[in-house]
Parts: structure tokens; C-alpha cells; sequence
């Protein structure tokens, strides 16, 4: 599975009318480090620590520097008191992933998915939709499986890291495991995650990674509410029957490279784009002097 | 050979955030230090390079450090609160920054002494929650904790390499890697060996039993999963 393309898996299960949480979980299975009700046992104890994240970012936590934190509570409030313009579910997926991003800020413990600056994405829509789906504890552990094995697929054939291919590698692939994963849980086709997928990570190809004083905060931390939004119009437009005129396997190594071709500057390293913005600047100068900025500071 | 291979790789580890290199791989660089050095230090001089040395506070990794040099558990609240614990536990720690060039951005030296016992570790953390070791007092080594390794200081002459590893192969412990690091020819060498078990303690009774072994040092892996390590450390 590590070097296959994502459409022999889709033609693989279809073949057999299974699913891809099924294909990947066997493919662990065949890894032989534990038994499949260890592998299910261990990602049920990362989805106990997404729940907590989001419970404890939706009670409002600030961030170790500072710079962030609150946001998932004003979202929290907004959406219980005022109610959202849009569905609801879509606001309360973005809730749950700045809720979990303003955790890792906060020096939280959380689950890296696929790494920490966007460990908000997968779960953020999980958590959201499993209520509505009517998923069952395994279900939900099989949306992290799917999201699991999309994110290898797409790491072995791009990237996963900031650093190398900026925010696409992480907010990107972490939006398009969702997408493909929430397809899934919907009762859509192999096939349809696919274009979920795809869809998922071509609205998010060419996203730099800019963080201000090179902290996982902003702007991180809003990117994950807008993964997850993405990943449900994804799921949403896949179901609906859209399909990607590029292929699944394309769209990634698309990424892949334009990673590539993205300069230093945008890939991790706070040398361009909003890092290098006045505010930037002053917050980084603010950060070193002081070690920590408030409201005040702004 | 494809980088990732299973779903953990994707869906984990569970970690301290923000970072898994300058927050969760610090607290390993300092469990790391600990345990080389161990015992409870009575004082640390802990210097940051590089990106470590520029965005150490944001990071919180003066706080992983030191709460890796504790040896307590990787709990947030814990962590947080690292300068405190060490005053409570007669920990006396001193922050420097280098602007001194180092190979990889993210390294820091931690210089550890009780009494008249000192000890310098330098680590470098990689990516992931991933680490190296790459300095014991002026030895040159290579330990990412990944796998159980023993640390034997020994003096510098022929035959003792093959002494320390025939215990090894007795005890059907296979070596995985191996290196010898020494400052002058003849003087004290330090020998490292990786293994793809644990150790048995006998093992490390019959090699403190060869002629001309000096101090040993044995470090299980760290597990890189939050989790793990602190059942690992409560265990």
C-alpha cells in the first residue's frame, strides 16, 4: 500500500466491496507489530485525547506565548447563543479544530494528524458529524483509520511537513484525509472518497506556511477551522456525485510538487508572507524582549 | 523505502504540543540527559542553539528540557509548571542562548552536576519527536533512544570491544549498531552499543566484571508517544 496509488485502493475494494477503513487496517494488521484489536484499542485512545482537546479548547485556553487562544470558546458561544448564518455543523467543525489547535498552543496534549499544526482537522470534522451519521465507537474509529491511510498515501507521494512542502503538506493533506474519510462514514463509495480527496486538496494546493514568529499559531490555528469547512464541501460535492477531472493520484503529486518548487521563505521558516508582515515583526521583536505579548501589545 | 508505513505514523503520536521537535523531542533530549547522567542533578546549565535558541520561549522548550532533566511525565500542567518542580526538587537551572553555528537548528547542551560529579550532553532534536544524541562529554556519539543502548567508558586498549560483546552474544542479545568514540589513543573511550532488546541485568553485571570498564550506562528506549512515556516513567 506505501508505494500504491490511491486509485488501485478505490478499484482494490470496489473489486471486493470493501472498504478502505478494512484495506488499511488489514494493511497494519500485515505491518506485525500488534494485533488488530491492539491497532483498534490504541487509535480509540487517540480519539479519547481528541475529545479532551476539544472539550478543554472549547472552555477557552491561551496560548504558551500569548498570541492565541480563546477563539473555539467566542465560536462556542456565538454558535449556542447567536446560531450560525450557515449549517451549523460546518461552524461546529471549525469550532472543534481551532479548539484543538488553540490546545497544542497552549502546550496541551493533543494527537498529531498528521502533525500537530494541523491535529485539528480530522477530528474537528469527526466530532462534529458523528452524531448526525449515528457512527458507532467503531465507526469513528474506522473515519481515523481511512484518514490514517489517505494521509500515507499522500505522504509517500508528496508530503506531510511544513518545512518541506509548506501548509498544503499539513492543513492540505490533513483537510483531504477528512474529506475522504467523511465520504466513508456517509455510506459513500470507495470511489467518491477518492474524489473527495482530490477535490479536498486541490481548493488547498499552493498554501505557504508563514508562521509568525515561527510559532504554530497563526496563522495555524484559523487554517485548521478552514481544512475542516473545506473537507465537508469535499465530502458534500463527491457525494453529490462531482467528480475531480484530475485524478486523485495527480492532485497529489501536484502537490507534492509545487512543494518543491516553493521557496525557503514560505516553507516553515518565517522569512516571508505573513511572518514577514509589520505586525509579524513587531510581535516576533515583542517575543523576544518580553518572552510573552497580551491583548495590550495589539 | 516509503517514509510512512503505518496509520500511527498518520494518527499520532499523542504529544505535548505545540511542536513535536521543540516540545515533545526536548522533554526526550532531557529524559535522555537524566538518564545518561543517572541521578537527580543538583544543577544544570542548559545552552540553546540555533532555532532552539530563538524560539525557545514560544515553544515552551526551556520547559520540556527541564521537564525531561525531572524525569516526570509529559502531563501539560506538569510541564508548565518545570521551573517550579525544579526549585520544589533543589534543582538549580541556568538558560543560555549561543549564537555559536551548530550542524542542525535545533541542539542544545546540557551541562549536569551534583557535588563533584559533572556531565555535558548535547542532543539535537529532528522532527517528529525524534532525537539524537550527539555528544557525551566530548564523545562523539550517535543515540536516538529508539532502541534500548548501553554506554560502557572504558580504557582505550585492544580486546575490550570483543570482551564487551562476547557477554552480548552469551546473553543472545543482538548488537544493532555499534561505535567506539575516544579523545586521545590510550586514554578513556567510550563504546556504544545498540541493541534490538533489552538488556538483561546480569549482562550488565558480567560486563562491569571486565578489567579497565569504567562507568556503564544503560538507557531502555523512549517511547516518542506521550502516553507511552509516561506509563514508561510511572512503570
Amino acid at each position: 500500500m506505501y508505494i500504491e496509488q490511491y486509485k488501485d485502493i478505490v478499484s482494490h475494494c470496489e473489486a471486493r466491496n470493501k472498504t478502505l477503513a478494512r484495506y488499511f487496517l488489514n494493511h497494519e494488521i500485515d505491518l506485525g507489530d500488534q494485533t488488530e484489536a491492539e491497532i483498534l484499542q490504541q487509535m480509540e485512545r487517540n480519539l479519547e485525547v481528541m475529545e479532551q482537546a476539544v472539550a478543554l479548547g472549547l472552555e477557552g485556553v491561551k496560548s504558551f506565548s500569548g498570541l492565541t487562544g480563546g477563539d473555539a470558546k467566542r465560536m462556542h458561544e456565538y454558535m449556542t447563543k447567536v446560531s450560525p448564518l450557515g449549517d451549523s455543523r460546518y461552524f461546529e467543525a471549525a469550532q472543534n479544530a481551532v479548539a484543538i489547535n488553540e490546545v497544542n498552543a497552549s502546550m496541551g496534549i493533543i494527537c498529531a494528524t498528521p502533525t500537530a499544526g494541523s491535529s485539528g482537522i480530522v477530528p474537528g470534522v469527526l466530532i462534529a458529524f458523528r452524531d448526525r451519521l449515528g457512527l458507532s465507537r467503531r465507526a469513528q474509529i474506522d473515519f481515523l483509520i481511512t484518514s490514517g491511510g489517505s494521509g500515507i498515501v499522500i505522504g509517500n507521494h508528496a508530503s506531510l511537513s511544513g518545512a518541506a512542502g509548506g501548509c498544503q503538506a499539513e492543513v492540505g493533506s490533513a483537510s483531504a484525509m477528512a474529506a475522504a474519510a467523511l465520504v466513508e462514514a456517509a455510506g459513500g463509495t470507495p470511489s467518491e472518497s477518492g474524489h473527495a480527496l482530490a477535490i479536498a486538496l486541490k481548493n488547498l494546493l499552493g498554501l505557504t506556511c508563514d508562521p509568525v514568529a515561527t510559532l504554530v499559531e497563526v496563522p495555524c490555528i484559523k487554517r485548521n477551522a478552514i481544512g475542516a469547512v473545506n473537507a465537508i464541501v469535499a465530502a458534500e460535492m463527491a457525494l453529490a456525485g462531482v467528480k475531480s477531472r484530475i485524478p486523485v493520484d495527480e492532485v497529489i503529486l501536484a502537490m507534492g510538487s509545487i512543494g518543491r518548487m516553493m521557496p525557503v521563505a514560505l516553507r516553515e521558516t518565517a522569512l516571508g508572507g505573513l511572518a514577514q508582515t509589520p505586525t509579524a515583526r513587531k510581535i516576533d521583536r515583542l517575543l523576544k524582549e518580553q518572552g510573552t505579548v497580551d491583548e495590550s501589545d495589539f | 523505502m516509503p517514509i510512512f508505513q503505518s496509520l500511527f505514523d498518520i494518527i499520532g503520536p499523542v504529544m505535548v504540543g505545540p511542536s513535536s521537535s521543540h516540545t515533545a523531542g526536548a522533554v526526550r533530549i532531557g529524559l535522555a540527559a537524566r538518564s545518561i547522567f543517572g541521578e537527580h542533578p543538583e544543577e544544570v546549565n542548559i545552552t540553546l542553539y540555533g532555532s532552539f535558541a530563538h524560539t525557545y520561549k514560544g515553544h515552551g522548550t526551556d520547559l520540556a528540557l527541564i521537564a525531561g532533566l525531572l524525569g516526570f511525565s509529559t502531563e501539560s500542567v506538569e510541564i508548565k509548571k518545570a521551573y517550579e518542580v525544579a526549585a520544589k526538587r533543589g534543582m538549580k537551572v541556568q538558560l543560555y542562548t549561543s549564537d555559536e553555528l551548530t550542524e542542525h537548528p535545533n541542539t542544545v547542551t546540557l551541562c549536569m552536576r551534583k557535588g563533584e560529579r559533572a556531565l555535558c550532553v548535547t542532543g539535537i532534536s529532528t522532527g517528529g519527536g525524534m532525537i539524537d544524541i550527539t555528544d557525551i562529554d566530548g564523545f562523539d556519539v550517535h543515540v536516538s533512544c529508539d532502541e534500548p543502548v548501553v554506554l560502557v567508558f572504558h580504557q582505550d586498549r585492544p580486546g575490550l570491544i570483543a570482551a564487551v560483546s562476547s557477554v552480548l552474544a552469551k546473553e543472545d542479545v543482538n548488537i544493532s549498531q555499534m561505535e567506539v568514540s575516544r579523545k586521545e589513543r590510550g586514554e578513556i573511550a567510550l563504546m556504544l552499543l545498540a541493541t534490538d532488546i533489552e538488556i538483561p541485568e546480569r549482562a550488565m553485571r558480567a560486563i562491569e566484571a571486565i578489567p579497565d570498564i569504567g562507568p556503564i550506562v544503560y538507557l531502555s528506549a523512549l517511547k516518542r508517544d506521550a502516553d507511552a512515556l509516561e506509563s514508561q516513567l510511572e512503570g
